[in-house]
């Protein structure tokens, strides 16, 4: 193991992988320590969905940007991540609804977001099974769309490694070196390794991290809550492909799974704040109601698999990410809720630029996402949550 | 072996010794990113077939002892459930 580097990055989920590519990419000299495999917290749990419909400006510009990123992936990391734009389609039950999705279209084209408002009728023909008769509307972005987060993980790491970074699995940080208020380097499991600038990527566990380092551990209050999916049998391709989510019930959503057709089935119902990710049966019935609702026909599907992975949730369910100013060379990104797989291209594009050139060209709004805002009592509109 | 003469590993997904071989030959032998890769272990029969396979191959290839490959975790159900039966509405059958 390397005892010396410019930059360590903490957590290898795809907000990890993703900062150290793109640092290696810039040409600096990076480690990556994960304590367990690489993806092993969120990231090899998500529901794969990468989406543009929120409903705040910043979200709204960050993902039009990473969907861009996401389109050209692939190729700048020569090995196929599976991006497809198979469209996010939200559903309303009610009157109310259907305006509020009139005021979220709105805001979504300003901003150069093609997303509009359907028939159920439409909907029917983009989800040919869907129970279309429940439902007033649809908000459909055909240009959302899903990517398979083993490979993009395996992709970031494997490109990151290609351009010279290290990377370190089964290696925990177990403290943070902190002199005279500057970042000198991280301790692990297996060894010390020196360095100027520690990037906190664990997401669930950053706030373990920032008391390494010395913070209060409610300076940036990250919860880690437990969300589950279920997967069934595959489906012939075509059937769901898009994600879609009534969100009156229960922000329950069904995806097709991008490579193997089978169907991916959450809700909102959580647990927490607890680090334990035993499946509940309570999540079993609650998803399958409401999934079989969505879709009848998944009645007849048989369930594979279930299993459960954190939301590190903030108070405004936004990440933090940024420099933290008490201790120079120290960052943060994450408490990324439900929506850090799709954001990681981008996240990780901004971080690298922060740290090498002091300054992105990514339309990130440091502002919004600034690590600091808990600490003023300053929270941000609460991010859209689903998938 | 299936018609081309590959040997199948994974049944359920379609996975054949030389497709394992060759990620373990690029470096990969976690066992836990070999699955993923490949989806090895995440079709209906929930690795049974497969995973003790793929262990001895990563055993002979990286000369590991097996007993030092954990399995990856087991996922409920352990075999696969209609979704109508566990949302107690499959009574029309
Ligand atoms: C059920 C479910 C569905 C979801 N669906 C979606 C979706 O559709 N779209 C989407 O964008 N997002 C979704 N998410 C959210 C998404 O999974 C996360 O936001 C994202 O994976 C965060 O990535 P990350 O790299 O920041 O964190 P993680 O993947 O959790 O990575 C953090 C890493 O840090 C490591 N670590 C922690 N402590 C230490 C230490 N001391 N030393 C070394 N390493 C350490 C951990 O082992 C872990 O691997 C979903 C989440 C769940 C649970």
């Amino acid at each position: 193991m390397k005892s010396k580097a410019e930059v360590v990055v903490i957590g290898g989920g795809s907000t990890g992988t993703s900062i150290a590519y793109h640092l290696a990419k810039l040409g600096a000299d990076v480690v990556l320590v994960e304590k367990g495999y690489l993806g092993n917290g969120s990231t090899f749990r998500c529901a794969t969905g990468i989406r543009q419909q929120f409903t705040d400006e910043a979200n709204i510009k960050l993902q039009k940007y990473n969907v861009e990123r996401w389109k050209k992936l692939s190729e700048e990391l020569e090995y196929d991540v599976n991006f497809k734009q198979t469209g996010y389609l939200f559903l309303a039950t009610t009157e109310e609804e259907v305006e509020a999705f009139k005021q979220n279209i709105k805001l979504h084209n300003k901003f150069g977001v093609p997303t509009r408002l359907i028939t159920p009728e439409e909907a029917k023909e983009i989800v040919p099974l869907l129970n279309a008769d429940e439902f007033l509307a649809g908000q459909w972005n055909p240009t959302d769309g899903k990517a398979n987060p083993f490979k993009t993980v395996f992709a970031f790491a494997r490109k990151a490694k290609e351009l010279g970074a290290e990377i370190y699995e089964y290696t925990e940080v177990t403290d943070i070196i902190v002199e005279n208020n500057e970042v000198k380097g991280v301790k692990t499991n297996r060894g010390t390794i020196n360095a100027d600038v520690v990037v906190n990527a664990a997401n669930a566990w950053a706030p373990i991290i920032n008391e390494m380092a010395g913070l209060d551990k409610e300076f940036i209050p990250i919860k880690p809550y437990k969300h589950q999916l279920v997967k069934t049998e595959p489906l012939k391709e075509g059937q769901i492909e898009p994600l879609v989510c009534p969100p009156a019930w229960n922000d329950s959503y069904v995806i097709q799974d991008g490579e193997d057709g089978g169907v991916l089935c959450g809700t909102g119902l959580e647990h927490g704040p607890t680090y334990d990710v035993t499946p509940t049966y309570d999540f079993l019935r609650e998803v399958l109601k409401w999934a079989t609702r969505i879709i009848p026909a998944l009645k007849y599907v048989h369930i594979l698999r279930q299993w459960a992975g954190f939301y590190a949730k903030t108070p405004d369910s936004n990440p933090a990410i940024g420099k933290i100013n008490y201790i120079d060379g120290f960052y943060i990104a994450a408490g990324f809720s439900g929506h850090g797989f799709m954001m990681a291209p981008g996240v990780g594009e901004a971080m690298a630029e922060l740290i090498v050139k002091g300054k992105t060209h990514v339309p990130l709004d440091w502002e919004w996402y600034d690590p600091h805002r808990f600490e003023r009592g300053e929270l941000r509109s609460t991010a859209f949550q689903i998938g | 072996m299936s018609e081309k003469g590959e040997r199948i590993i994974c049944r359920c997904n379609e996975v054949t010794l030389e497709e394992i071989e060759a990620l373990i030959e690029q470096g990969v032998t976690d066992i836990e990113m070999i699955k993923r890769l490949l989806r090895i272990g995440m079709g209906p029969c929930q690795g049974r077939t497969c995973l003790p396979m793929v262990i001895s191959i990563i055993a002979r290839k990286t000369g590991k002892s097996p007993d030092e490959i954990k399995l990856p975790a087991t996922r409920i159900p352990i075999r696969p459930v209609p979704a109508g039966v566990l949302v107690g509405d499959m009574n029309e059958e």
